[in-house]
């Protein structure tokens, strides 16, 4: 019986462990190929259809500096239905977004495509304990796979802090499995003069953000990969 | 506000000293000291105003009528754009501000005057008052762990746009520093950015 049972078992575990492995090794595949395909440029077609937008509003700085870079970017029909996320927490940053978005409205004579502003979980408040912040994490984490499921974006324009970092992430696993491939943009703030900031380092160092960008010439010779753009403000 | 015939109101050269919401009662002791006053004095200033938000350390409070410089504090207040938009220099402190919108406001309608001196910071809110044309003295908040925004105060410093100081070095910044010679902030300019995505998108460049 014992013996039976040892053969049952071992020709259970070869296909078991085949099947493991070649899963692991197709999805490690998949990511190295997401990742040598992210950096490069999309084709232009001929006729360039607008992209739906995800824009991460941060707070106070952040917000300013995003809403320089769009003051500049929207000039153009090309970046269209628009989606602005910032932290339920921050009211002040969603105030500017529609203020930007009735300039657009007014410059362009009256027409806009469609804009929707959206709150998100933050995973952590200033000063909020570390056990309950498992949870609020935990929260923040669903909500903002909940909101990439609906919005599916192919743009995701964002200049830190934390809040960014989730739906970059989930962008990019969308692109591994397939669902939907983006361009995911990030802009260091101003503030970060020597070092990039922990969210900006994440994203540079698991080259989730396709492009990356920075504002002084100094941090772009500490990380090569990094676009030196001036100053935004 | 700014009667071209009061010629005494004319000579006000107001110092307006901000630490926003945060506690930085080093900074308000520090401009309190008779060293720092003197130096402002000398400078030209008349009045020094100081927000002091939640700390606890009050400054003595002073009418100026014998020549000296007339001291006046408040905790907090709701027209905070008014104090920037008369003060002729603003040392401020390094942490986080809560009043960006009513610089904002300074901006949007265009209340600008360029001879004033002045400063909040914030990544934000430094820009919008450099672009105001007001020297700027930032002081370092050394209480904050990590304080990263004072790279940035560096930065600035070493292009000559405002002046960096420590809350012990206030008085010598004060006594070394000329206004005359800090270089006006140019305007950032998102195009470059804008740019580079729009050709990493496809889109044709314009």
């Amino acid at each position: 019986m014992e013996n039976q049972h040892d053969d049952n078992c071992s020709l259970f575990t070869p296909s078991i462990i085949t099947v493991t492995v070649s899963a692991v090794l197709i999805a490690i595949t998949r990511v190295f190929y997401i990742l040598c395909q992210s950096g490069k440029p999309l084709y232009p077609s001929k006729s360039p259809k607008p992209l739906s937008t995800l824009i991460v509003l941060g707070s106070g700085g952040h917000t300013a500096e995003m809403i320089n870079v769009l003051n500049v970017l929207l000039l153009k029909d090309r970046f269209c239905p628009r989606f602005y996320v910032a932290a339920g927490t921050d009211n002040m940053s969603l105030q500017k977004a529609h203020l930007l978005e009735e300039n657009v409205f007014n410059l362009n004579g009256g027409k806009g495509g469609s804009t929707q502003f959206l709150q998100i979980y933050r995973s952590r408040e200033v000063g909020q304990s570390y056990i309950t912040s498992i949870g609020t994490t935990f929260l923040a984490l669903v909500h903002a796979l909940w909101l990439m499921i609906r919005i599916r974006p192919q743009v995701v324009l964002c200049n830190g802090p934390g809040t960014c970092v989730p739906l970059c992430v989930i962008a990019f696993l969308f692109k591994v499995v397939g669902v939907r491939w983006s361009s995911v943009f990030y802009v260091e703030s101003i503030a970060r003069v020597r070092k990039l900031s922990l969210s900006g380092l994440l994203l540079y160092k698991l080259r989730i953000a396709d492009q990356f960008f920075v504002q002084w010439p100094q941090l772009q010779r500490k990380y090569p990969r990094a676009h030196y753009v001036g100053c935004l403000m | 506000m700014g009667d071209a015939g009061d010629s005494a109101k004319q000579e006000k050269k107001v110092v307006f000293v901000t630490v926003g919401t945060t506690l930085f009662d080093a900074l308000v002791r520090a401009v309190d000291t008779n060293g720092v006053k003197q130096e402002l004095l000398r400078k030209g200033y008349t009045h020094l105003v100081i927000q002091m938000g939640r700390g606890s350390y009050n400054p003595t409070k002073c009418d100026g009528e014998d020549g000296s410089l007339a001291v006046d504090y408040f905790t907090f207040s709701p027209s905070i754009a008014d104090h920037l938009r008369s003060a002729s220099l603003v040392i401020s402190h390094a942490g986080k501000l809560l009043f960006i919108f009513d610089i904002w406001c300074i901006l949007t309608i265009n209340l600008v005057i360029v001879v004033l001196h002045c400063g909040l910071f914030r990544s934000g809110s430094i820009f919008e008052t450099l672009q105001l044309g007001k020297p700027l003295i930032v002081v370092v908040n050394e209480d904050l762990m990590d304080n990263h925004q004072s790279e940035l105060a560096e930065e600035l410093a070493e292009r000559k746009h405002l002046y960096c100081a420590h809350p012990q070095t206030l008085h010598q910044t004060i006594s070394d520093m000329n206004v005359e010679s800090l270089l006006p902030y140019l305007s950032g300019d998102a195009t470059p950015v804008a740019k580079l995505i729009n050709t990493f998108l496809g889109f044709p460049d314009d």
